[in-house]
C-alpha cells in the first residue's frame, strides 16, 4: 500500500517542512518513506513543491504524475495540480489563497481558509499546520497523535515553546473534512 | 535499528566520515553542494583534513598526493566538476592507488543545467581520462544503498588499488529517505606497505604513474588488468525483482531502476510477467545476468536517463538472445512511472524484432511526445 502526496506552495509558506513532518511520523512509525523536494533555481522563482511517498513496502519512484493526496497551499499550485489528483484522490486547498473553487467532482476536495485560521492562533506561519492537519484527517495516512509525537522528538529542542501552538494548528485544520464524492 | 531521515549527499558524507575517510578535498558544485558544506564542518569537527580547494583539478590532485601517504580519502562533484578531474583520475590509476570519488551525475553535456541525469556512465564506466584503466562503480537507487556503497567503495578502493565512484543523479543526492547509519570506524594507524608516509629508517618507496621505458609500462598495464580480473570475479552486484517467472524484463540502475521497479508493479498487477534486474556495480558489469536474462526473457527493456549509453552495453551482451528496446528521458528530466508502465505494455503486446536499433525506434516515438 503506498500512498503519494504532493505539498506546493510558494517558497516560504513551508511546504518543504510539512512534508518532512510527514516523512519524519512515517519513518518513526515503521514505514518507507521518500521525500523529494523540487530544488534549483524555480525554488528561487516562487513556487516550491516537495513529494512524500508513504509506503509499506521499498519505494520505487520518489515522484509520481498521479499523486493520490495534493496540499495546494496558493493558485497556481491549485491550478497546476487538480488536473493531476489520482481518482478518488484527496485535494486540500488553501482557500484562503485561491479564487475559485475544485471543479473536478470525482476527487474528494478540501477548502480549508489557512492563513486566517493561523493569524487568528496568533502566528501566520501556522498555515502549513493547519493544512496538515487537514490532510491527516482526510487521508488515512498516519493519527494525528503520531504526528504530533514526531514533531516533538525530531524539531531541535530550542523551537519546543512552538509545540503547543503547532498541535493547536493540526487540530485546527484537521476540522475540515472532505464531504462524500 | 535505528534510522534517521537524511538527504542523500549528508548520508554519503557521514557515511564517510564513519568509514574512517580521513581527508576530504573538493569543490562545490550543484547538486552535491550539501555533500562538501557536510565535510566542512564535520571533517574539521573530528580533527581531520577538509580543504575547499581552488578547483576541481587542485582536489583531485590534492586527493592523489593524500591518497599516496595510504590514508582514506575522497573527493565529490558532479558531472562538469568530474569533468575537469580526468586528469588527476587517470594519474591515480595509471599510480595504482586508492581513492573514492562521489559523482552526483546533473543534465548536460556543456554546463547543462543542475536536474538529475545519468549521461555521464560512459565517461566512469568506460573511461573518461586517458590510458588503459577501470574504475569501480557502484550505482546507489537509495538513500540507504548510498550509505552502503560509499562505505564500500573504500574497502574495495584498497583492496585492489583502484578508484572506487559512486555514481549518482542529482535526486538521490536531494531527495530524504530512512537511513541507518555505519558503526564509526576509528582512523587507521597502520599503513599498506606501498605508501609513502616518510622514508626514516626504511628503504625508499616511489610512487609515481610514469613508465618511460614501454615494457615497464606494459608490465603496469598488464597487472592492473590482472588485477581488474579479480574484481570482475569477486565483485559483481546487482538487485534483481519479480524476476522468477518473468517474460519481460525491464533493466534499469540508479533512479531509472527505482523508477521501474514503479513500473513493473503496476505490470504486474496487471497480468504482464515482468521482472527488473537493478545493476548495483557498472563496472563490474554484471554480465553473466544480462547473457542468462536475455536467454530468460521474450524482450528486454532499457531504461535510462541518457541517450542508451548502458542500453549498448546490454545490447553487446545479450547477443541477440532477446529483443531490446530503448526508454529514457534526457537532459534533466526524470521518467515517470506511467511512461516506464506504458513501454512494459507495447514491450509485452508486441511484435518484437532484433532488427534495426532500439535507440531509433524510441527516437521516432520522442518525435510525439515533444
Amino acid at each position: 500500500m503506498q500512498t503519494e502526496i504532493i505539498f506546493a506552495g510558494f517558497g516560504g509558506q513551508g511546504v518543504l517542512f510539512a512534508g518532512q513532518v510527514v516523512a519524519y511520523a512515517a519513518m518513526d512509525n515503521g514505514l518507507e518513506v521518500t521525500w523529494i523536494p523540487s530544488y534549483g533555481p524555480e525554488m528561487r522563482g516562487g513556487t516550491a513543491n516537495c513529494t512524500v511517498i508513504v509506503s509499506d513496502e521499498e519505494i520505487g519512484s520518489p515522484q509520481v504524475r498521479y499523486p493520490a493526496a495534493v496540499v495546494a497551499m496558493n493558485l497556481p499550485s491549485l491550478d497546476k495540480y487538480e488536473p493531476l489528483v489520482k481518482e478518488g484522490g484527496h485535494l486540500i486547498v488553501n482557500s484562503s489563497m485561491v479564487d475559485r473553487p475544485v471543479t473536478r467532482k470525482e476527487i474528494h476536495s478540501v477548502m480549508v481558509p489557512g492563513n486566517e485560521i493561523a493569524e487568528g492562533l496568533g502566528d501566520k506561519k501556522m498555515t502549513n499546520m493547519v493544512l496538515l492537519g487537514a490532510l491527516l484527517a482526510n487521508v488515512p495516512l498516519l493519527p494525528l497523535e503520531a504526528v504530533e509525537k514526531s514533531l516533538r522528538e525530531h524539531l531541535p529542542e530550542k523551537h519546543h515553546r512552538l509545540l503547543p501552538l503547532n498541535y493547536q494548528a493540526l487540530r485546527e485544520g484537521a476540522r475540515f473534512l472532505a464531504e462524500k464524492v | 535499528m535505528t534510522r534517521e531521515l537524511w538527504k542523500g549527499n549528508n548520508a554519503i558524507a557521514e557515511a564517510a566520515v564513519r568509514a574512517g575517510c580521513a581527508a576530504y578535498f573538493g569543490y562545490p558544485i550543484t547538486p552535491q553542494t550539501e555533500l562538501l558544506e557536510y565535510m566542512s564542518a564535520r571533517m574539521p569537527q573530528l580533527g581531520r583534513a577538509f580543504v575547499q580547494a581552488e578547483s576541481e583539478l587542485a582536489a583531485i590532485n590534492m586527493v592523489y598526493g593524500a591518497a599516496c601517504t595510504g590514508t582514506r580519502v575522497m573527493s565529490s562533484s558532479s558531472s562538469p566538476g568530474v569533468s575537469l578531474m580526468m586528469e588527476g583520475v587517470s594519474y591515480i590509476a595509471g599510480t595504482e592507488i586508492p581513492a573514492v570519488l562521489v559523482d552526483v551525475m546533473r543534465g548536460g553535456p556543456g554546463l547543462g543545467n543542475i536536474a538529475p541525469a545519468q549521461s555521464d556512465y560512459n565517461q566512469i564506466v568506460h573511461g573518461g581520462g586517458h590510458g588503459d584503466y577501470n574504475l569501480i562503480v557502484l550505482a546507489p537507487s537509495s538513500v540507504q544503498e548510498s550509505v552502503d556503497l560509499t562505505v564500500l567503495a573504500f574497502d574495495l578502493a584498497e583492496k585492489y588499488r583502484s578508484i572506487c565512484v559512486v555514481l549518482l543523479d542529482g535526486s538521490i543526492g536531494q531527495m530524504m529517505e530512512p537511513a541507518e547509519m555505519p558503526p564509526f570506524q576509528p582512523l587507521r594507524t597502520e599503513y599498506p606497505e606501498w605508501a609513502v608516509t616518510g622514508a626514516k629508517d626504511r628503504e625508499r618507496r616511489f610512487l609515481s604513474s610514469i613508465y618511460l621505458d614501454p615494457p615497464q609500462e606494459e608490465a603496469a598495464n598488464l597487472r592492473m588488468l590482472r588485477r581488474w580480473q579479480e574484481v570482475q570475479a569477486n565483485e559483481i552486484r546487482y538487485k534483481t525483482y519479480y524476476m522468477e517467472d518473468a517474460k519481460f524484463a525491464v533493466i534499469g540502475f540508479g533512479s531509472s531502476g527505482r523508477v521501474a521497479l514503479t513500473a513493473v508493479r503496476a505490470a504486474r498487477a496487471e497480468g504482464i510477467p515482468v521482472g527488473l534486474l537493478r545493476p548495483i556495480t557498472l563496472n563490474p558489469f554484471p554480465e553473466k545476468v544480462v547473457e542468462d536474462l536475455a536467454k530468460q526473457v521474450e524482450g528486454i527493456l532499457v531504461v535510462e536517463m541518457n541517450s542508451g549509453q548502458m542500453l549498448e552495453d546490454i545490447r553487446r551482451i545479450a547477443k541477440g538472445a532477446a529483443p531490446v528496446e530503448f526508454f529514457a528521458r534526457l537532459g534533466g528530466i526524470v521518467p515517470l512511472p506511467d511512461e516506464v508502465l506504458d513501454e512494459i505494455r507495447r514491450l509485452a503486446k508486441g511484435p518484437l524484432t532484433l532488427e534495426g536499433h532500439p535507440r531509433d525506434r524510441w527516437l521516432a516515438r520522442m518525435g510525439t511526445l515533444n
